[in-house]
């Protein structure tokens, strides 16, 4: 079985897993309104990670003169690869990226070598700043990718060779990002409402997570366990969720065992807050008899992190499982989806020990993860 | 026991199923990819809305899935779809990053939506009703080994068979694709191992 044995977080509301989850249990949210954040897009609500506070820990960790994913993906590395105590440029160590720009605003202007727009060169930079010359992999699966990089952790450490897999998910905004998600409409201009009658779609955020995974034959009491995890496609629509919910179902029924249910404290969604994915969402966990267990979305927090989603939203779900509650679902006030599924008002306890993580992107791709405290 | 169901390539001005060559009628001449779609008898109008990489993909997740009898409108809930590649969708993201110029600011979300690498592997997955896994892969270089790591990852889902994999790199109408259809347990013609996929790869098969 894998276990995440230490975690790290850069956001708009903070740096270190535990500061974001404390921001979070606040209420506090990263999206402010930007009006002139990039050039000629138009003014926007979105979670960017604080450039100063940025700067400051890459060059505490020797990263400077780096790009802004790369310096964010190293900062998170550095911290949780610190708590781990494990030795990164151990031949054992594995690293997988998650992301899906990477440098992209480079094509705009790029002052470094002409290769640093591809992803690889990114993760190659990465990895060797921590001594890994490795091969590594890097998943690239649209909003999924956070949990598909889990998914290849669970897969690299059972077939051995590794001893430990460290995931790191990230993506920064840019002009090429931004005007994307305008020119499909898909932005709310104030702070996201998963889930809500009043729903307007979503906001956009930065984020760098990273999670060290290690593989234990014999797990022990406090292990933080990634169970099981399942991509499936829609196989209907490369930019519109299935109405059917039908890949998200298939995922979720791949990795719920007999007995789950009463085990699940909770489910924290992919709740972009966009019209269609929170509709979809709940037609794919009434399909799972899944509709009441608590359910909520972190976007209001930090907003749709990209291939950071599934990283950061993983280490909140499981420190939620690990102090025993349920995180409430921010923004949400009246239910605004056509199945009613439960979604967490307040926060509150709960001595279950189990949880599952959904997401779901372009591409009609869809990914669930189920976690155990043991 | 890992075998390869059927394997196919497609490169600028050549493609190949198992190993031969495939003639392709040269109606149009400027765009190959166009004139195989033509010459394979394919009627699928969204192909002509793809960008680049997604185009090549299809075309090459078309020629292996034809040679295995697949039909596009069976469902297929054992099989996943695995690509990998060196550009992501740096093709697409050039062309977007043109629309979106200081002094010609105009965002297509037609254009956008191929800003992501696994969109091909959706655009597969629709055509030929794939409701497995559908996953996208970037690395350095074409690598027969993480290749066949990758794959066996993926039969570890317990419900995939059989697994439509490949490397579809596509930049600057430079066009580099294979594609397999790799089965778990099954006889197959080939074993998928590192010196078929490299011999595959490399024409050589």
């Amino acid at each position: 079985m894998i276990v995440n044995i230490a975690d790290s977080i850069i956001s708009g509301v903070g740096y270190g897993s535990t500061e974001n989850f404390e921001a979070v249990r606040r209420g506090d949210s990263g999206v402010e309104y930007h009006e002139h954040t990039f050039a000629d897009c138009e003014p926007f609500a979105a979670s960017l990670i604080d450039t100063q506070q940025l700067e400051t820990q890459a060059a505490r960790c020797g990263a400077e003169g780096l790009t802004r994913i790369e310096k964010a993906m190293i900062v998170v590395a550095d911290d949780a690869i610190r708590r781990s105590g494990i030795d990164p440029s151990s031949e054992r160590v594995k690293f997988i990226f998650s992301t899906t720009k990477g440098n992209v605003e480079l094509l705009e202007q790029n002052p470094y070598e002409p290769e640093r727009v591809y992803l690889w060169r990114s993760a190659e930079i990465v990895a060797a700043h921590f001594g890994n010359h490795m091969p590594f992999s890097i998943v690239s699966n649209a909003c999924i990718s956070g949990a598909c990089a889990q998914i290849e952790a669970l897969r690299t450490l059972e077939e051995g060779r590794y001893h430990y897999a460290i995931v790191i998910g990230g993506d920064v905004l840019s002009k090429f990002i931004v005007s994307g998600f305008q020119s499909f409409k898909a932005l709310s201009q104030k702070r996201c409402k998963p889930f809500d009658a009043q729903r307007e779609g979503l906001n956009l955020g930065e984020a760098a997570a990273a999670i060290v995974y290690s593989h234990k034959q014999q797990v022990e009491h406090g292990d933080m366990v990634l169970l099981k995890g399942a991509i499936r496609n829609d196989a209907n629509h490369i930019s519109g969720p299935s109405r059917t919910g039908e890949g998200l179902y298939n995922a979720l029924t791949v990795i719920i065992d007999e007995g789950d249910v009463e085990r699940l404290s909770f489910i924290n969604a992919h709740g972009t807050a966009t019209l269609y994915n929170d509709e979809m969402e709940s037609i794919a966990l009434t399909r799972a008899e899944l509709e009441e267990i608590p359910t909520a979305s972190l976007k209001w927090h930090f907003g749709h992190t990209l291939g950071a989603a599934g990283v950061v939203e993983s280490i909140i779900s499981c420190m939620a499982l690990r102090q025993g509650i349920v995180l409430p679902s921010h923004g949400f006030e009246n239910l605004g989806v056509t199945h009613p599924i439960n979604i967490a008002k307040e926060e509150r306890v709960s001595n279950k020990a189990m949880c599952i993580k959904m997401l779901s992107g372009f591409g009609g791709s869809n990914a669930a993860l189920k976690f155990e405290l043991k | 026991m890992m075998n390869i169901l059927s394997y196919a390539t497609l490169r600028n001005e050549c493609a190949t199923i198992c190993g031969h060559r495939v003639t392709v009628l040269r109606n149009d001449g400027k765009d190959f990819m166009t004139d195989l779609y033509h010459t394979l008898g394919i009627q699928y109008p969204k192909f002509f809305k793809m960008d680049a990489l997604s185009k090549a993909g299809f075309l090459g997740a078309e020629l292996v899935m034809r040679q295995s009898g697949e039909e596009n409108e069976e469902p297929k809930r054992d099989l996943s779809v695995i690509f990998m590649n060196r550009s992501s969708s740096l093709d697409d993201d050039m062309t977007y990053q043109h629309t979106i110029a200081h002094n010609n600011y105009y965002p297509s979300p037609a254009v956008f939506v191929y800003t992501l690498a696994n969109i091909v592997t959706g655009e597969v997955a629709i055509r030929n009703k794939i409701y497995g896994e559908s996953s996208f892969y970037v690395a350095r270089e074409f690598s027969a080994k993480q290749m066949l790591e990758t794959i066996k990852g993926g039969f570890e889902d317990p419900e995939i068979n059989r697994i439509l994999c490949g490397w579809t790199e596509v930049l600057d109408n430079q066009i580099d694709v294979m594609t397999m259809l790799v089965t778990k347990n099954e006889a197959g013609t080939r074993e998928f191992n590192e010196d078929n996929i490299n011999n595959i790869y490399n024409n050589k098969l």
